[in-house]
């Protein structure tokens, strides 16, 4: 799961243009990392592309931290 | 082949390099035009002009199609940059959140407002004001959905504002007919983009709509990038005021096998 950490990191850094020291789990994507709402639109594209998961509407607007979106594909990943 | 050699296009509505309107520069790019690209706001620039770079396009202004200040200002920069042009993209449709979910009756009379004018007026502002640039020949595209003919569910206020739009072209190709001009839209299959992501379930639309089209797959922006070459190109010389579609056959459909089961 080490690998799924920074495929995780490389991606949220290339999303939002932020320095990977700063993508930690308690990071928040809206404050912390300055994500707007287009950028969250296209992580969440961008995670169902890089780990093959589904994410709904509802279940977007809860993946409001780092931690919170590795939790996610941890639990919905299939390798 | 260099369909499009020395012809030049400006594209309106890319977003970012999920857009229809980057799958449709793309190709044109491709056919050798010259590209130029108007974005609809400025959170979107830093997502438009890495694109732009990509493709060598120097010529990249900001314009919110409902204000004619800025579609006047936009005609007037292209014209002194680019210069006269040949073939106008217009990908660009906008409404509320609210209005792309639940019950088409629930729909607001400001939402409304909204998604007809950014959706299908801006089609006749924009080739209005381009009109003293385009060559003769030249092309103008738009792009629909099914929606605007039959109910898709949420899809709601932007099937009448589609509906408006598909008519718009119609009346344009009338209108500029008589001059050469060839007006035309593509109907395609949906396709995930940022917008869509504005309609309410989006994914199971998509994923129905993969699982039932008579060619089983998804329609990418290439597909439509293809389709928009032809009709941009004078391979299509002779066709105007259609509505394309590039939807894997899906509009064909009555009552498949599937569906029945």
């Amino acid at each position: 799961m080490a690998d799924l950490n920074e495929r995780l990191k490389k991606l949220v850094a290339e999303q939002l243009g932020v320095e990977e020291e700063k993508i930690v789990p308690s990071a928040t994507f809206l404050d912390d990392l300055n994500a707007d709402s287009l950028d969250l639109v296209e992580l969440v594209m961008s995670l169902e592309e890089e780990f093959g998961v589904e994410i709904t509407d509802e279940e977007a607007e809860k993946l409001r931290t780092v931690g919170d979106a590795e939790a996610f594909i941890k639990a919905h990943i299939q390798e | 082949m260099d369909l499009l050699k020395g012809k030049k296009a400006l594209i309106v509505g890319i977003a970012n390099d999920h857009s229809i309107a980057w799958g449709i520069a793309q190709a044109l790019k491709q056919a050798g035009a010259e590209l130029a690209f108007s974005y609809a706001g400025e959170s979107l620039e830093r997502r438009v002009r890495p694109l732009a770079e990509q493709l060598g396009v120097s010529f990249v202004q900001q314009c919110d199609v409902s204000d004619d200040a800025q579609i006047a200002t936009l005609f007037e920069k292209l014209g002194a940059e680019f210069g006269q042009f040949d073939i106008l993209v217009h990908s660009v449709a906008y409404a509320k959140r609210e209005d792309l979910s639940g019950r088409f009756i629930d729909s607001s009379r400001d939402g409304w407002r909204l998604a007809m004018d950014i959706s299908a007026f801006s089609l006749v502002a924009l080739t209005k004001a381009a009109l003293p640039l385009l060559n003769p020949n030249a092309n103008i595209l738009t792009l629909s959905y099914y929606g605007a003919e039959k109910v898709v569910a949420n899809y709601n206020v932007m099937g009448v504002a589609k509906a408006a739009l598909e008519a718009s072209v119609r009346y344009l190709a009338a209108d500029l007919g008589p001059d050469g001009l060839r007006v035309n839209a593509i109907s395609a299959g949906p396709i995930r983009t940022l917008s869509a992501s504005g309609i309410g379930n989006f994914r199971r639309l998509h994923k129905a709509f993969t699982n039932a089209n008579p060619m089983r797959r998804a329609i990418t922006i290439e597909d439509v990038g293809n389709t928009a070459l032809w009709l941009c190109s004078d391979l299509a010389s002779g066709v105007t005021g259609e509505v394309v579609y590039v939807d894997g056959g899906f509009n064909v459909l009555g009552m498949s096998e599937e569906s029945q089961a």
